[in-house]
């Protein structure tokens, strides 16, 4: 399979932040590539660079076969955006911002009417579309966003946290309309701090914190490591001294918050066993037990420490 | 068809100016300084009266009009789409940054051309008579054109405030207005006014203006001309450069 998307070495400073440092990744043809990293990681700085629309620093970009500094308005005709922020014109309509993109991408006019209805009535949007876009809820925002970035038919769509702060209904509609763009051939570049939607869309995902990658894989890959780390909390009716807790089988590390301990487990089921062993044996009840799913920092914590030596 | 063609370019420039003409005409600001600044100002100087002919106080609205309201849409533009942010979409879209800035242009020239009609209906109506129709149609097309670049041009430091940009222009535009011959014909200005005046593209339309009603001009019309076309050239070369230069520092 060619590569779509081809990233070497691209670097980004402000100032003296390195927003993206070294990052060399290549998404295949068909595929839908996650970007996985909380805030401030350099998503959006590595998304703006793919796309042209800031330049890079240092490093190349090639996107279907053409370099993004050298070519970009071939590149450009060819993919289709979502950018972070909704950034619709507010003063028009919604059938006004499609055409304008139909314009601006060349399609004649027949071509952007009909796409537009489809992509409209797809979204959920048709109702609606003479309305100006200053009264849509964010979530119609980004539908509408989704409909301009679709509407020359990209081979390759770029998405910066699609579904980020969206009600349930227009992040339902954004997953399933993406998971039939791609099972019609649409490759796609996505980039979310949400570990859930990366392994459910995702073939691939690359994780990226503070400007570099941390790891590149599979989500099954990405759940391994997830699965092997949990978090248990814990409060028990009486005092107990916290190394008699972290010596207990199965439990790898305590740590107290006000009255509750929080343990991590390498295996969940010997830990609570032990724990509760323990309790009965000490002659005190547990009030509260609960397991928590891993963070996103402590998969990255993970992922780091399997990449040491 | 090639999308970087000139004329694929160009066609896609003319959507931005359609989508600037539905936005923007209407803005506060935009009216504000594109239309009741000059009304006032001439209006005070009109009572202020000063015993000058009406031919060439209306050549001067005439020059001052098309100078305030072609400089009127453009500065604001890229600031307010910054704001919006759209702009981010805009620079993720097939199209150059010159086509761009070309469309805003556009649509800055025709905001400037269809007041400045109206301003040569009311003079025709008070009783001027238009002696040299061709030259005054292409310096209102040329000056539209020049002074649009000297709009955009004054929206490229990268800031996102459109006030800012406003009152940066305002800055620039005041005294530009006085140096220009416009309220003091240039055949009375001392020689430092006059060193000024040459440097104001505004004073090469004005003088043009005012020969196509009354037949006297103060340069030769080919050196009004030349000049005109010169500053054109220049200040939209300049604001093309300078806008792909700093575009990326909105984001
Ligand atoms: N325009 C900018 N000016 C200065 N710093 C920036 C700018 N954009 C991003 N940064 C910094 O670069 C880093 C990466 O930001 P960003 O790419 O937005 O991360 P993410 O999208 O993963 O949240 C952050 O430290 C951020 O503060
Ligand atoms: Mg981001």
């Amino acid at each position: 399979m060619p590569a779509v998307i081809e990233a070497r070495d691209l670097t980004k400073a402000f100032g003296a932040v390195i927003a993206v440092d070294h990052v060399s990744f290549e998404v295949r043809q068909g595929e839908i590539f996650g970007f996985l990293g909380p805030n401030g990681a350099g998503k959006t700085t590595t998304t703006r660079m793919l796309t042209g629309v800031v330049p890079m620093d240092g490093g190349s970009v090639r996107i279907l076969g053409y370099d993004i500094r050298k070519e970009p308005v071939q590149a450009k005709q060819r993919f289709g955006v979502v950018p972070e922020t909704s950034n619709a014109y507010v003063d028009l309509t919604a059938w006004q911002n499609l055409m304008l993109m139909g314009e601006i991408y060349g399609l004649d006019r027949n071509r952007a009417e009909q796409r537009s209805c489809d992509l409209l009535q797809t979204l959920g949007l048709y109702e609606r579309r003479d309305q100006k876009v200053q009264g849509y809820s964010k979530g119609m925002k980004q539908r509408l966003i989704l409909a301009m970035a679709l509407l020359h038919e990209p081979e390759l769509l770029f998405l910066d946290e699609p579904t980020s702060g969206l009600d349930v209904q227009s992040t339902q509609m954004i997953l399933v309309l993406l998971r039939e763009l791609n099972a019609d051939g649409t490759t796609i570049f996505l980039t979310t701090h949400n570990m859930e939607e990366a392994n459910r869309l995702c073939d691939r995902v690359g994780i990226i914190r503070s400007g570099r990658i941390v790891a590149i894989d599979a989500p099954e890959r990405l759940k391994t490591a997830i699965d092997r780390i949990h978090r248990i909390e814990v409060s028990f009716d009486g005092e107990i001294a916290g190394d008699l807790l972290s010596g207990l089988a199965g439990i790898t590390g305590t740590a107290r918050t006000g009255d509750k301990w929080q343990i991590t487990a390498e295996d969940q089921d010997t830990a609570i066993r032990s724990l509760v062993a323990f309790s009965r044996q000490e002659g005190m009840a547990i009030l509260t037990l609960n397991t928590l799913a891993p963070s996103l920092d402590e998969v990255f914590l993970r992922l780091t420490e399997k990449e040491r030596p | 068809m090639n999308p970087a063609g000139t004329s694929e370019q160009v066609r896609r420039a003319w959507a931005i100016a359609k989508k600037d003409i539905r936005i923007y005409y209407s803005k506060g600001p935009v009216l504000i300084f594109g239309i009741f600044m000059p009304v006032f100002l001439f209006l005070a100087f009109f009572m202020g009266g000063r015993q000058l002919p009406l031919a060439f106080l209306l050549s001067g609205l005439m020059g001052m009009t098309l100078f305030f309201t072609s400089t009127a849409v453009s500065p604001a533009i890229f600031p307010w789409e910054g704001q919006a942010k759209t702009l981010e979409r805009l620079a993720a879209c097939p199209i150059t940054i010159e086509a761009i800035v070309l469309g805003d242009m556009i649509a800055s020239i025709l905001f400037g051309i269809g007041v400045t009609a109206v301003t040569l209906l009311i003079a025709l109506a008070l009783g001027l008579s238009l002696l040299h129709g061709i030259v005054l149609g292409s310096a209102v097309l040329l000056a539209a054109v020049c002074f649009s670049a000297i709009g955009m041009l004054l929206a490229v430091p990268p800031t996102n405030v459109p006030s800012n940009i406003m009152m940066l222009s305002s800055l620039l535009k005041f005294p530009l207005v006085f140096i220009s011959g416009i309220f003091v014909p240039l055949e009375q200005m001392p020689a430092w006014g006059l060193a000024l005046a040459v440097c104001s593209p505004l004073t090469y339309f004005t003088d043009l203006v005012r020969y196509s009603f009354t037949g006297a001009h103060y340069f030769p019309v080919p050196v009004d001309i030349t000049a005109l076309g010169l500053c054109t050239l220049v200040f939209t070369a300049a604001t093309m450069h300078l806008h792909r230069r700093t575009m990326p520092r909105r984001m």
